[in-house]
């Protein structure tokens, strides 16, 4: 039980795979249960969820710029179309007579203003999104909001975890709450991580997506153990799981039946462990096993 | 069904890679398409089960292309017990390096803007996770010691299900990150006449609005939830700033959806269908069969979805 007696910061991640199988939930009642110091970052920065249960109070916000966007001065063009024979993102477009950038196509590599023979080209810094620097309850909270259809996702994951670590390196806990899928933002998400708990569900996509997050993960030095949620609902579909994992090596930490309580907590905007029902002793037994697992484990390291 | 108020196919499809050309009968033009999105901002909301149920029923009269955008976990192949008939790669060029010719001057990497090169006195570190393939390393190296060669980050499969029912897969390779790219790609050999469904990732960021490109319509499927609604709001406000029309599916619907329908309300997105948080459907779906190959009530019913598309696409 190192995580509950202090010593150097665990950093753990939770994270899905597919989306929708209760990771936000459980971050929060893993927030309300664990009794150590800690802070959170919702590294979903597409469609941050947390904060509607963890309440936090803002005391802190910053603009986030993310790759540099291309201008094309129109005094200057000489509309000659260099720009965007080179262009690889097909960011510039042209009405036959002017070139323009279409700012949610350029990725701010550069090509075009280097290519560009008038000069007309110049980099300019785009704002795509906010940071939030909150308190709540259970301790800081670093959640951000992407401007939606923004690129820079990963990014943006990187800056606010980085945020988390260097206000709060005194904490025993980082406490991350993942985004759906394997791509950019989740692997910005889990580099770095001591321990990586997956959220799974039941059904065949459940499992094809913990298949695929389970080869993302496996390389990085982290522990992996997964939780099955709703497990009640296909109990063929959740022994499939227990299979995978006993043949991948990974502990099953878990298993939560679906109960409607946990959407009535969530419609007051509470936390599921706020109440006694089935799914919060469920999560209880979880953060012991946890404990017990990744405490002799990862923690010990 | 398909009218003439949907975008007209390019002309010359005879070059792309896939063969296949779906079955269409005399009645259906086959230059008019209809492209469909179904997005969430939240995920498992049901979109896949929304895309594969919606693509199921319209296949049972049109002809029906069905995309897995969501390329980081693709699904919609599960739902479909058939193998692939084609396969392909997809790949981006990178840059690769002549050190015979290098000089080390490090110009590649001060131009970089993704960090993905390092040049030190004796070597050139390339980091291809970080890579965008702009190739501005290439053009902007003045010894010529940078060529381009070809990685592969993901694959594209072809399944035939039926005369009138294809699905396009798109894959990532795991470990890499160039989502948008294998969209691009999935979307590019998907371009068909008759529907075309493209399943979206879930979130709000760049997977989504290039899978939402040059739809006619997206389908936003949601949850009676405050998690569901929240990201509903978000989602929209994607398809909004893309000028896309949409309409809403509620989906594990327990009948409190009051919040839910004031936003559509307010917004005038129409509610185009509800589903109910049903532990038949959970069941079905858990096993990765479809509702509405099991059930005509359910075929009915997302025909219905489909024509509802249709209507909203012409009324604007």
């Amino acid at each position: 039980m190192l995580l509950e007696s202090g010593g150097a910061m665990i950093r753990l991640a939770v994270v899905s795979g597919k989306g929708g199988t209760g990771k936000t939930v459980i971050t929060g009642a893993i927030a309300h249960v664990s009794t150590c110091s800690k802070v959170m970052v919702d590294c979903d920065v597409d469609a941050a969820n947390l904060e509607l249960i963890l309440n936090p109070k803002v005391i802190e916000r910053q603009e986030f710029a993310g790759m540099d966007t291309a201008l094309i001065d129109q005094a200057a063009c000489t509309a000659c179309g260099i720009c965007a024979g080179a262009c690889r993102f097909d960011a510039i477009k042209t009405n036959g007579t002017s070139f323009v950038v279409c700012s949610d196509h350029c990725e701010g590599c550069g090509v075009c203003r280097y290519l560009c023979p008038s000069y007309a080209i110049s980099m300019r810094r785009r704002v795509c999104g906010e940071i939030f620097y909150s308190q709540t309850h259970f301790g800081n909270l670093v959640h951000a909001r992407l401007t939606p259809g923004a690129a820079n996702s990963g990014l943006l994951v990187g800056i606010i975890k980085k945020i988390a670590l260097e206000r709060n390196s005194d904490c025993d806990l980082l406490l991350v709450d993942g985004p759906p899928g394997i791509g950019c933002p989740l692997i910005s998400t889990v580099t770095g991580m001591d321990a990586i708990l997956a959220v799974t569900e039941p059904s065949i996509s459940g499992l094809h997506d913990l298949e695929r997050l389970i080869r993302v993960c496996h390389p990085l030095s982290a522990d992996i153990a997964v939780v099955i949620n709703k497990y009640d609902l296909n109990i063929p579909g959740s022994d499939s799981i227990r299979v995978f994992c006993q043949n991948a090596g990974i502990p099953v930490v878990g298993q939560i039946p679906y109960d409607e309580s946990v959407m009535d907590a969530v419609r007051k905007g509470r936390l599921v462990t706020e109440y006694d029902s089935p799914a919060a002793q469920a999560i209880h037994s979880l953060w012991d096993e946890i404990l017990s697992t990744f405490g002799v484990r990862a923690f010990a390291g | 069904m398909p009218s003439k108020h949907f975008s007209r196919v390019n002309s010359g499809n005879s070059d792309l890679p896939f063969s296949y050309v779906p079955e269409t009968s005399d009645n259906i033009d086959d230059t008019l398409i209809m492209k469909v999105t179904v997005a969430s901002g939240k995920g498992g909301t049901g979109k896949s089960m929304v895309a594969a149920n919606l693509a199921w029923a319209l296949s049972e009269t049109s002809p029906v292309t069905l995309v897995d955008c969501d390329v980081e976990e693709p699904n919609l192949h599960l739902f479909f017990p058939q193998d692939p008939i084609e396969r392909e790669e997809v790949t981006v060029p990178v840059p690769s390096i002549d050190l015979d010719r290098c000089t080390f001057c490090g110009d590649c990497a001060g131009f970089c803007a993704y960090g993905a090169l390092l040049v030190t006195k004796d070597r050139v570190l390339f980091f291809p996770d970080l890579c965008h393939s702009c190739g501005g390393c290439s053009l902007i190296c003045l010894a010529g010691a940078i060529k381009e060669t070809q990685r592969s980050i993901g694959t594209l499969t072809l399944r035939h299900i039926s005369d009138r029912l294809h699905i396009v897969t798109g894959t990532l390779q795991e470990g890499d990150v160039l989502a948008t790219k294998v969209i691009r790609e999935a979307k590019r050999i998907a371009e068909r006449p008759g529907w075309i469904v493209y399943d979206a990732s879930p979130g709000t960021s760049c997977p989504v609005v290039e899978t939402l490109q040059g739809s006619d319509l997206c389908l936003l499927v949601t949850e009676s939830t405050p998690f569901g609604l929240h990201d509903l709001e978000l989602a929209y406000s994607v398809t909004s700033y893309m000028g896309i029309p949409s309409g809403v599916v509620i989906n594990l619907s327990d009948g409190r959806d009051k919040e839910t329908r004031a936003f559509c309300e307010e917004k005038e997105i129409p509610v185009f269908a509800t589903i109910p948080f049903d532990r038949w459907i959970a069941h079905v779906q858990g096993v990765g069969d479809l509702i509405s190959r099991r059930d005509s009530f359910w075929k009915d019913r997302f025909i219905a979805l489909g024509m509802a598309c249709c209507s909203r696409v012409e009324e604007l």
